[in-house]
């Protein structure tokens, strides 16, 4: 098991290290930095100084190198926009993402992973039919839509919660509904296959014929097999949330780092951006990195891959 | 001998299809008493198989199960509750499955699925569960036992997994257990291995033992009393030796002929083969349901023929006298 983790660790080091190195080349692939820098009004002085000053004239390779070392010290440098260093700028905003994040996919997690089992337990019954129409009407419905109609009828018509703002608890529910009810109708989708696959293997026929009980067979000898695939799902979809929460951190005025990675990509604010891509593809890294050792746990199989 | 402790009288299994019902298991009556072993034969598709997960209770939940009687050990297994069915299997009925390769959970180790048989029917700690495992692991023969308890099923071989499946179907001493074709699956050295086994532990430990099989070599090795099945019927049932000394049905004599026997069969001969095809289940059944087949077949072949005894505990379902034509009714 600890050879397997290593070997994995190892892996996500090596993608990375890839990632690190494409989003400092987004810096190039937009044009000349200095020029973007120095502004429409700047003449050819300006730019050849801000270039000597941003350390621009360098090898680029020299440049990634340097960046790199810094970033590995959480030194992003500093935002062209808001004249600040790009860490505090990101820390500040993490927390209110990570914790949105984490509230929506354990929202999903706890709604669809019961809902699945069920379904596949009864196929075609009516609690089946009522789980696939909540999964159709989750993947049809655009989140910023639901947003809406969830902050006209709990915010405006009852005033149960707030409709905007992250300053308490209060404030992150009807985001965590929306933003997990759009994670919900895969997980649970893929828990219901994975259920209904795994029921009709023959290993649940031996645990029957041990005499064990139904809920044992369902729960210690069917979802430990039928949630493998689950847990990879819920990872990408955790990194998703991170970075892609944009839509619902604005409806919500939740400013978060999806928010401010708009804000950056529409300034133009280059190490904003940067680090941003850096630090959401970091969370990919790591979430897959764990649903790895989770699904090495559950299935012994995977421990020699 | 003993009393039976299992009983099966006119056992019917029933599946709805969208055509129509399939009456996959058609009138099926047999005993097995303690220390005897019960050979069920017939090919792919004649019931044997949904008939012993008709006893175990294991059907799923669209097949209709009725029988005149279907007791084990008195109990009548058609009133038990789930709850009287679980403590049942696996105590005191276990069952061995065609494929080992994939009857094992993958999730969890030889040592956790053995310990979890025992411990869902005995008050016995899991240290003290898994000590019993590895006895029983040397029982079926598994050298290194306590080290395999720590194994996965995907870490040992087939014939291992199935010797995994026999100590796990014994660990708490059942009455009954039931082999559905448990060395089909294994290459032919394991085959002969695991059914020595089988009946060796039969004897040791007084069980009795329903062996479902189409291999009438190993019948001829391990039967006392054997039982043909033929499209969802019982075609002929009674004691072993008589059954391959005198086979009476044309269908259990067209099976003899299909394996080649030293000194029967003459170098260079061909193996006799079954004609035709089994026909379809759904909807009634009337007359013969060997009768396509079968080279004695007469017109009053479509009338209903009952089970009758041709010997003592020597059965058969056939219209002629001794399962063949006789010469007034070739001429007429």
């Amino acid at each position: 098991m600890l050879g397997f983790i290593l070997k994995r660790l190892g892996l996500a080091l090596l993608v990375a290290l890839t990632v690190s190195f494409i989003s400092f080349s987004l810096l190039y692939l937009s044009g000349d930095p200095a020029t973007a820098i120095a502004g429409e009004s700047a003449n050819a002085q300006d730019v050849q100084a801000i270039r000597e000053l941003y350390g621009f004239d360098r090898p680029m390779l020299v440049q990634y190198f340097d960046w790199l070392w810094n970033a590995l010290r959480f030194d992003f440098g500093q935002s062209y926009y808001f004249k600040l260093p790009v860490a505090d700028l990101i820390a500040d905003r993490l927390g209110v993402t990570m914790r949105l994040g984490l509230a929506a996919i354990s929202f999903a997690l706890i709604v669809a992973i019961p809902l699945g089992v069920v379904a596949a337990m009864r196929p075609n019954s009516l609690i089946d039919k009522l789980a696939l129409f909540l999964s159709v009407a989750g993947q049809a419905m655009p989140s910023f839509w639901f947003a809406l109609v969830l902050i006209s009828v709990f915010s405006i018509k009852l005033g149960l919660v707030p409709a905007s703002g992250s300053t308490s608890w209060r404030h992150f529910i009807l985001p965590t509904v929306v933003l997990g009810y759009y994670a919900m109708p895969a997980i649970m989708r893929l828990t219901r296959a994975g259920m209904l696959e795994v029921l009709s293997s023959d290993y649940i026929r031996t645990a029957r014929a041990k005499g064990a009980s139904e809920g044992r067979v369902m729960f210690r000898h069917a979802l430990r097999n039928a949630i493998i695939p689950v847990v990879s799902l819920a990872a990408v979809q955790m990194g998703f949330m991170l970075g892609g929460s944009i839509v619902v951190e604005s409806i919500f005025a939740l400013h978060g780092a999806g928010f401010l990675a708009w804000e950056s990509i529409s300034r133009n604010d280059l190490p904003t951006v940067q680090a941003l891509i850096l630090v959401f593809s970091m969370f990919y890294i790591v979430f897959t990195l764990l649903a790895d050792i989770v699904n090495a746990w559950l299935d012994p199989r995977m421990r020699a891959a | 001998m003993s009393e039976p402790i299992l009983k099966v009288r006119d056992l019917r299994l029933d599946i709805p299809v969208p055509a129509g019902t399939l009456h996959a298991v058609r009138g099926i009556d047999f005993d097995v008493a303690p220390g005897e072993t019960l050979c069920i034969v017939g090919e792919s598709g004649s019931g044997k198989s949904l008939t012993s997960l008709a006893v175990m209770g294991l059907l799923g939940s669209a097949i209709r199960r009725s029988a005149a009687e279907l007791s084990f050990d008195g109990i009548d297994l058609q009133k038990a509750s789930r709850r009287q069915m679980r403590a049942l299997r696996g105590n005191r009925m276990a069952m061995i499955f065609q494929e080992p390769m994939t009857s094992l959970n993958p999730a969890y180790t030889i040592g956790d699925q053995l310990a979890e048989a025992l411990r869902l029917h005995r008050p016995i700690s899991k240290g003290d569960a898994l000590k019993r495992a590895a006895d029983l692991l040397r029982l079926v023969g598994i050298t290194a036992a306590e080290s395999r308890l720590r194994q996965f099923p995907h870490q040992l071989s087939g014939g291992l997994r199935q010797r995994v499946m026999i100590a796990m179907a014994l660990i708490c001493e059942p009455d009954l257990l039931i082999a559905d074709e448990p060395t089909t699956a294994l290459d032919v050295t394991i085959q002969a291995q695991i059914l020595r086994l089988l009946v060796d532990l039969r004897e040791k430990l007084g069980m009795a033992l329903i062996l479902i099989t189409h291999d009438l070599g190993v019948v001829g090795r391990v039967a006392d009393k054997v039982a043909v099945m033929y499209a969802g019927e019982l075609v002929e049932t009674g004691p072993a030796e008589q059954i391959f000394r005198n086979p009476a049905h044309p269908y259990t004599r067209g099976l003899l002929d299909c394996i080649p026997v030293p000194g029967r069969i003459t170098r260079g001969q061909r193996l006799g083969t079954i004609p035709g095809i089994v026909p379809s289940l759904i909807g009634r059944q009337a007359g013969c349901i060997f009768r396509d087949r079968c080279p004695e077949a007469i017109p009053a072949c479509t009338g209903d023929i009952p089970l009758r005894e041709l010997a003592r505990g020597h059965r058969l379902r056939c219209i002629h006298p001794q399962g063949r034509r006789i010469a007034e009714e070739i001429s007429a």
